[in-house]
C-alpha cells in the first residue's frame, strides 16, 4: 500500500499524466469534431502515425519545431479530405474507409521511413521540444511540475480543448457543425452546405489527430519507431465516447486514463510488479477503456445523424 | 453533386469501374516505385515474377493466401450481418494458443487425425468465445463492437507475450520469446508430397465453400442477410436478432482462429508473436475486395497474398521497401470501394 | 416591368417551364406557376403528382434539368438553396427539418449568422422570436430542445425559421397533415395574418376543404403536368378533384359492420415511455371480429407503442393483452404472426420491407421458418419464390417479377406485397398502421377495398392513421389516442370531427376516468 501512495504523492507521478493525456487531447478533440459533424473517423489510428511521422522527418530534415507540427498537421489533413470525400460526397461505410485510410497512412509512413533512412538500425533522434517553467506557478508542490513545467505542445492541448468547447457551444460555426450532426437535413434546409462542413470538420478533425501523434515524436520521445502510436488512436475513439462528445468531459476521461498509464508503468517498478507480469501492467489501460465503454453505454449521447450519410438527391 | 441509383446497371458499368480501380491501383503502384528511384515497368514485373513467376512462387503465394481467407471469410461472414469484427486478429491468435495447447498436450497419443481434429475444434471455438464477449457488450449494453473488437487485438498480443516469456515459454527456445513446437504427428501435412502447400490451405477452400452454402442455402445465411441489410424490418418481422448476431460472430470468430491454427499446425509448427504480420486487418481489404462473396474472399486473398509475397521478392532485388505491399492493398481497397458504388449509382449536378 | 404589365398586382414569384427528370420518370414536366403579393395559391395534386419535386426546385435542393425561377423580378441560380433564402423565400416541410437535440433557438438561429462570426446572440434572437411569436400567434418555449415538441410546437418553429428570416414567401408542404382540425385553424389563422402584412403563400395539399377554405387560386397538378387553374371561388371540391385524379373519385362502399366476439383484448396496458414518444397509459381495448376499430391522434402520442406492442415488437409493463381469450406473455413479433395477426407497418420502406432485397425474399419475411419455404434450416427458394409469384398475382403487384430489387417498386405496389404477404395467411386480426400514407387514389382505393373485404370475411381490424378523414371514412368505432391515453369507444357516426378533434388535442380524458 505505501508504495501505491508513493506513487500518488510524487510529483513526477502527475507530470507523467498529463504528459502522456497531451496527445490524446489533440486526437480526441479531432475526432469529436468529425463526429460533432456526423462523421465516425476511424482512420485516428493511422493519421496519429502519419503526424508522427511526417513531423518528426521534417524537424529530421532541418525543419524547427513548431513547423514539424504544421507538417504533421498538413500530412493529416492530407488524410483528412482523402476519409472525408468518399464518406461524404459518396456517402461510402465509415468503418471500411476509415480502416482502409488507417492502413494507408501507416504504410504510407513505413513506406517513406524505410525509403529515407533505408540503413539506420537504430533510430535516429532529434531535439523534441523542452519543458517549459511558468515562472511562479512551476513552483507550486505537486501540482506545480505537472501543469506548469510541462512542454508548449502540452499547453496547447489543453488551449485547443478550451478552443473547441468554445467554438461547438459558443459559435456560429459551432451551432453550425453540431446541426449537421444531429440533423443534415435541418442543416440543408437553412441554406447550410452539409458536403462542406463535414467535410471541413473531418479534414480539420485529422489534422489534429496527426498533431496529436506528432507530440509523440516532437514533444514525448525524440524519434520515430514502428508501432509507436500503439493503439492510442482506439484509445481515443473510445475517449469520445466516455466524454459524451463533450470536449470537457473528454479532457477529463483523458487524465483519468493517462493518469493510469502513468500509474501501471510506477507500479511495474514496486514489489508488486516483481510478481505480476509486466504484460498485465501493460493490458489495464485497454481493459479500463472497454469497462468505460460499458459503463457508459446507456448514457452516451450519441450525434443523431453519426454514421448516417446526407445525400440530397435521395427520394 | 447528387447520386442517382441506376436500375439497371449495364455489364460494361459493373465491370469497367472495378476494372478502373485496379488499373489506377497499377498506376498508384508505378508512381511509387518512381519515387523510390526504380524503374516502374521492372517493378511491377518483378512483383508478378516474385508472386506467380515459379512453381515455387506461386505456392508461397498460395501458403500466405491461406491464413488470409480464413480471416477474409471472418470479416465477410460478420460485415454481412453489420457485425464490425476488427479482431480477428485476436482471434487468430486465440486459435493458434489452443493449436498449440492441445498440440503438444497428452492428447498427442492420439492417432494424427482426431488429434488434428481435436485441434482445429478447440481453436476454432477459442476464436468463437473471444468474439462472443464484444458481441455480448454490443446486444446487451450497446457498446459499438468496432472499438471492443480492435481494443481487444492489443489485450491478446499482450497476453501472447506474456504466454510466451511464463507458461508456453520453450525451454530449448534460447531466450527467444516463442512456444514449444508441434511434434511432428500433429502438423498438418502436404497436400502433395514434394510440394512445398499444406492442408491448411484445402480446408480454407472448404471453409470458402461451406461458408457460401450456408449464405446461399440456410435460413441462418438469410437471416444473416436480413440483419445486415435492415436491422429494424428484420426485428420486425420475428427474426431473432440477437440470436443471429450471436450465431454470425461464433462463426466469424471461428474461421478466424482457423488462420492461426493453420498457421501453426501447417506452417510454423509454434507460437510466436510475428505469426501474423496483420492477417487479422489484411482480412479486412480481402472481404471488401471480395464484396464479401465467400469464393470471391478466395480469389481476392491469393490476389493480396500475391502483392505480399511479390513485393517480398522484388524488395530483395530492386530498392523499394517492402512497406509498398501494404500501402498497395490500401490503395486498391480505397478505390474498390467508390468503383463499386459507381457501379450502382450515378452522380449527377443537382 | 413585368410586374407592371401583370396587372395591378406584383408578381413575387414566377416558375417558368419546369422540367424535371428522375432516369425515366419525368417528375415536372414544363410546368409553370405565378405568385402575386398577398396571395395564397394552392398547389393541389395527388401523391407522386410532382408538388414536392417542384418546391424543392424553387428551394435549390434540386436543379432543374429545363426552366427558370424567378423571385421579385430576379433570376434565381439553380441549386442553391441559400440564393432563395436569401431572396425571402421560405419552407416548411412536410417532414419536419429540425434537429431534436437543439432548442428551439438553436434551431431558428441556425444558418442566420455568418459562420466565421465569433459570437452567437442569444438573447437577441430571443427577443425577436418572442416579437414574431406574437406577431403571428405562433407561441413556442424558445428554450426547449426540438425533441420535447408536440408536432404542432414543431411546425410553429418551422414557420419562425422561415419569419425570423424576413421571408416574403412561404411554402408550406402538406401541412395539415399532422395537425388537429382545431390546430389546423388555427394555422389558417397565422397564415391569414401573414398574408395581412403582405406575405405570399404557395400552400401545398391533397385535402380540398383546406384548400377551398384558404387559398385564392389553385393549381393542379397530375403526373408532373399542370392540368388545371382555377380561381378558388369560381370552383368547388368536386371540379378540382376531378382534375387532380383524371376521373370520379369514387368513395369506398361501407356496408353496415356485423361485430362478433372481442378477438384481442387490451386491459389496463402500460408501456415505458420511449424517448420523446409516450408510452401506452393504462389502455383498455377490444378488437371484434368483423369489425374496423379506427385509432385517431396527432403523430407521436402512443400510436407506435400501441402498434409495436399488438405487433409483438413490445410487451405490457402492466395489464395484459389477450387474444382468443388467451393471455399471451411471452410476446414476440414470430408468435404475433403464428398467432393470426397480420401486420401492415407504419413505414413500409424501413420497417415492412429490405430495399435490397428482393420480391421472393421480402414475401418470405416472415414465414422463412415454416414449410414448405424451409425445413431443417435449409431454404427452398423454389417454394419461396412460388409464393412470392402467388402474392405478386393475388395482389396485381405491378414489377418486373419476383427476382426484382423492392426498391424499383412504387410505395402502392410495395404496400400490395406486404397485404399480399399478411393476408395470404388468413388472419384474425389486422394491424393497419397508416396503411394508405404517400399512396395515389388508385392504391389508396385499392388498400381500402381489400381491408374491408377482410373485414367482412371475420377479422378484426385495427386502423391507425393520422388522417381524421380516412377513419371517419372507414372506423365502425373510433378511439382517440392522446399521450398515450385512450378515449372510450366512439360509434360511427357519434361524434363530429370537430369533437373528435378536442380529443386529438387532449381534452375530456380526465373526465372519463372521473366518469369511470
Amino acid at each position: 500500500m505505501m508504495e501505491v501512495l508513493d506513487i500518488l504523492l510524487s510529483a513526477s507521478f502527475w507530470a507523467a499524466a498529463v504528459r502522456i493525456a497531451s496527445p490524446l487531447i489533440f486526437a480526441t478533440m479531432g475526432e469529436i469534431i468529425c463526429e460533432r459533424a456526423g462523421v465516425l473517423n476511424l482512420g485516428i489510428e493511422g493519421i496519429m502515425v502519419i503526424g508522427a511521422f511526417a513531423g518528426w522527418m521534417a524537424v529530421y530534415v532541418g525543419a524547427p519545431l513548431w513547423f514539424g507540427v504544421a507538417v504533421a498537421m498538413g500530412a493529416g489533413m492530407l488524410f483528412g479530405l482523402l476519409h472525408a470525400t468518399l464518406t461524404v460526397p459518396f456517402g461510402l461505410s465509415q468503418h471500411v474507409v476509415g480502416l482502409g485510410v488507417t492502413l494507408l497512412a501507416t504504410s504510407t509512413s513505413y513506406f517513406a521511413y524505410r525509403l529515407m533512412l533505408p540503413e539506420v538500425s537504430s533510430p535516429p533522434k532529434i531535439a523534441p521540444f523542452q519543458p517549459y517553467e511558468i515562472p511562479l506557478l512551476s513552483d507550486v508542490p505537486l501540482i506545480g511540475p505537472a501543469l506548469f513545467a510541462q512542454t508548449p505542445m502540452t499547453y496547447a492541448a489543453f488551449l485547443l480543448a478550451g478552443l473547441v468547447a468554445f467554438t461547438l457551444y459558443r459559435t456560429p460555426l459551432g451551432l453550425a457543425l453540431r446541426s449537421v450532426g444531429e440533423n443534415p437535413a435541418a442543416a440543408a434546409a437553412q441554406g447550410l452546405s452539409v458536403t462542406g462542413l463535414r467535410m471541413g470538420a473531418v479534414i480539420v478533425g485529422s489534422g489534429l489527430m496527426a498533431v496529436g501523434g506528432a507530440f509523440l515524436t516532437l514533444s514525448a520521445f525524440s524519434s520515430f519507431f514502428f508501432e509507436m502510436v500503439n493503439g492510442r488512436g482506439w484509445i481515443c475513439i473510445a475517449l469520445v465516447v466516455f466524454g459524451a462528445w463533450k470536449p470537457g468531459k473528454a479532457v477529463l476521461g483523458a487524465l483519468l486514463y493517462a493518469a493510469f498509464d502513468a500509474f501501471q508503468i510506477r507500479l511495474q517498478q514496486t514489489p508488486i510488479g516483481a510478481v505480476v507480469p509486466y504484460q498485465f501492467f501493460l493490458m489495464m489501460p485497454f481493459i479500463l477503456s472497454i469497462l468505460a465503454l460499458i459503463a457508459m453505454s446507456r448514457r452516451a449521447e450519441v450525434p443523431a445523424a453519426l454514421m448516417v450519410a446526407f445525400n440530397r438527391g435521395e427520394r | 453533386m447528387r447520386l442517382e441509383p441506376v436500375a439497371n446497371p449495364s455489364l460494361a458499368r459493373r465491370m469497367g469501374y472495378p476494372a478502373l480501380a485496379l488499373g489506377l491501383t497499377v498506376v498508384v503502384a508505378s508512381a511509387l516505385a518512381l519515387i523510390a528511384g526504380a524503374d516502374p515497368l521492372a517493378t511491377l514485373g518483378l512483383i508478378l515474377k516474385g508472386a506467380a513467376g515459379s512453381k515455387f512462387a506461386l505456392l508461397e503465394t498460395l501458403n500466405r493466401a491461406t491464413p488470409l481467407i480464413f480471416t477474409g471469410l471472418a470479416v465477410a461472414v460478420a460485415f454481412r450481418a453489420r457485425l464490425w469484427n476488427i479482431g480477428a486478429e485476436a482471434q487468430l491468435y486465440g486459435g493458434a494458443i489452443l493449436t498449440v495447447v492441445v498440440g503438444t498436450s497428452a492428447l498427442s497419443a492420439l492417432p494424427a487425425v482426431p488429434h488434428l481434429l481435436l485441434m482445429g475444434l478447440a481453436a476454432a471455438l477459442t476464436g468463437a468465445l473471444i468474439l462472443l464477449g464484444p458481441v455480448i457488450l454490443k446486444t446487451r449494453f450497446g457498446v459499438d463492437e468496432v472499438v471492443t473488437t480492435l481494443l481487444f487485438n492489443f489485450i491478446m498480443l499482450l497476453f501472447v507475450s506474456y504466454l510466451l516469456e511464463g507458461p508456453m515459454k520453450d525451454p530449448m527456445g534460447m531466450g527467444w520469446p516463442k512456444s514449444e513446437r508441434l511434434p511432428g504427428d500433429a502438423r498438418l501435412p502436404r497436400i502433395v508430397e514434394g510440394l512445398r502447400l499444406h492442408w491448411g490451405f484445402a480446408l480454407a477452400l472448404i471453409a470458402a465453400l461451406a461458408v457460401w452454402i450456408i449464405q446461399t442455402r440456410t435460413t441462418l445465411g438469410y437471416e444473416i442477410r436480413a440483419v445486415g441489410q435492415n436491422i429494424r424490418a428484420a426485428r420486425f418481422a420475428g427474426i431473432p436478432v440477437n440470436a443471429v448476431l450471436v450465431k454470425t460472430a461464433l462463426l466469424s470468430g471461428g474461421l478466424a482462429a482457423l488462420a492461426g491454427f493453420s498457421e501453426v499446425a501447417g506452417l510454423k509448427a509454434h507460437l510466436s508473436l510475428d505469426l501474423s504480420p496483420g492477417f487479422g486487418y489484411t482480412g479486412i481489404i480481402v472481404a471488401m475486395l471480395a464484396l464479401l462473396h465467400p469464393l470471391g474472399v478466395v480469389v481476392s486473398a491469393v490476389f493480396v497474398a500475391g502483392v505480399f509475397v511479390g513485393a517480398d521478392s522484388m524488395s530483395r532485388a530492386a530498392d523499394v521497401p517492402t512497406y509498398i505491399a501494404d500501402m498497395l492493398t490500401a490503395i486498391a481497397l480505397l478505390f474498390m470501394v467508390p468503383a463499386i458504388l459507381l457501379t450502382r449509382v450515378r452522380v449527377r449536378r443537382g | 416591368m413585368n410586374a407592371a404589365q401583370d396587372g395591378a398586382r406584383d408578381v413575387v414569384l414566377r416558375l417558368d417551364r419546369i422540367t424535371k427528370r428522375f432516369g425515366k420518370l419525368v417528375a415536372n414536366d414544363a410546368v409553370s406557376l405565378t405568385l402575386q403579393r398577398g396571395e395564397v395559391v394552392a398547389l393541389l395534386g395527388e401523391n407522386g403528382a410532382g408538388k414536392t419535386t417542384l418546391m424543392n426546385i424553387l428551394f435549390g435542393h434540386y436543379v432543374a434539368d429545363e426552366g427558370t425561377v424567378e423571385a421579385f423580378g430576379e433570376p434565381l441560380p439553380p441549386g442553391h438553396p441559400r440564393a432563395a433564402l436569401a431572396a425571402g423565400i421560405g419552407m416548411v416541410h412536410q417532414h419536419f427539418t429540425l434537429a431534436d437535440n437543439l432548442t428551439v433557438t438553436e434551431n431558428i438561429l441556425l444558418g442566420t449568422v455568418p459562420l466565421w462570426r465569433m459570437r452567437l446572440d442569444l438573447t437577441r434572437a430571443k427577443a425577436r422570436i418572442a416579437q414574431l411569436s406574437r406577431d403571428f400567434g405562433l407561441s413556442v418555449h424558445a428554450d426547449a430542445k426540438v425533441g420535447a415538441l408536440t408536432v404542432g410546437e414543431r411546425q410553429r418553429v418551422e414557420i419562425l425559421k422561415a419569419l425570423y428570416r424576413d421571408a416574403r414567401i412561404l411554402i408550406l408542404d402538406e401541412p395539415t397533415a399532422v395537425l388537429t382540425p382545431q390546430e389546423t385553424e388555427a394555422l389558417f389563422e397565422t397564415l391569414r395574418k401573414a398574408v395581412g402584412l403582405g406575405l405570399s403563400i404557395v400552400f401545398i395539399s391533397h385535402k380540398l376543404h383546406e384548400v377551398m377554405a384558404i387559398s385564392d387560386r389553385c393549381l393542379v397538378l397530375r403526373h408532373g403536368k399542370l392540368v388545371g387553374e382555377a380561381d378558388t371561388h369560381q370552383t368547388d371540391r368536386h371540379a378540382l378533384a376531378s382534375m387532380m385524379v383524371g376521373a370520379e373519385i369514387v368513395p369506398p362502399d361501407v356496408s353496415p359492420a356485423r361485430p362478433g366476439l372481442a378477438i384481442l383484448k387490451l386491459s389496463g396496458v402500460t408501456t415505458p415511455d420511449h424517448g420523446a414518444a409516450p408510452g401506452l397509459k393504462s389502455v383498455t381495448m377490444d378488437l371484434r371480429a368483423g369489425q374496423i376499430t379506427g385509432l385517431a391522434g396527432v403523430s407521436g402520442n402512443g400510436q407506435a407503442a400501441l402498434s409495436d406492442l399488438i405487433s409483438g415488437v413490445i410487451v405490457p409493463q402492466e395489464g395484459t393483452l389477450c387474444l382468443g381469450g388467451e393471455e399471451r406473455k411471452a410476446w414476440t413479433p414470430r408468435r404475433a404472426v403464428h398467432s393470426g395477426i397480420a401486420r401492415i407497418p407504419e413505414d413500409r420502406h424501413h420497417t415492412g420491407t429490405i430495399a435490397d432485397f428482393d420480391l421472393t425474399e421480402n414475401t418470405i419475411l416472415e414465414t422463412y421458418m415454416d414449410p414448405p419455404i424451409s425445413r431443417w434450416g435449409w431454404m427452398n427458394w423454389g417454394a419461396a419464390e412460388k409464393r412470392a409469384r402467388d402474392v405478386i398475382e393475388a395482389y396485381d403487384v405491378r414489377c418486373p417479377g419476383p427476382s426484382a430489387r423492392i426498391r424499383l417498386l412504387s410505395g402502392g405496389n410495395m404496400q400490395k406485397l406486404i397485404l399480399g404477404r399478411v393476408l395470404e395467411q388468413d388472419p384474425e386480426v389486422i394491424l393497419a398502421n397508416q396503411p394508405v400514407r404517400g399512396l395515389d387514389i388508385g392504391a389508396i382505393t385499392y388498400v381500402h377495398n381489400r381491408l374491408l373485404a377482410a373485414r367482412d370475411a371475420g377479422a378484426a381490424i385495427l386502423l391507425i392513421s393520422e388522417d381524421l378523414d380516412e377513419i371517419i371514412q372507414l372506423s365502425d368505432v373510433i378511439h382517440v389516442i392522446s399521450e398515450g391515453r385512450l378515449s372510450p369507444e366512439f360509434s360511427r357516426g357519434s361524434r363530429t370531427p370537430a369533437e373528435l378533434g378536442l380529443w386529438m388535442a387532449g381534452q375530456g380524458f380526465g373526465e372519463a376516468i372521473d366518469a369511470a
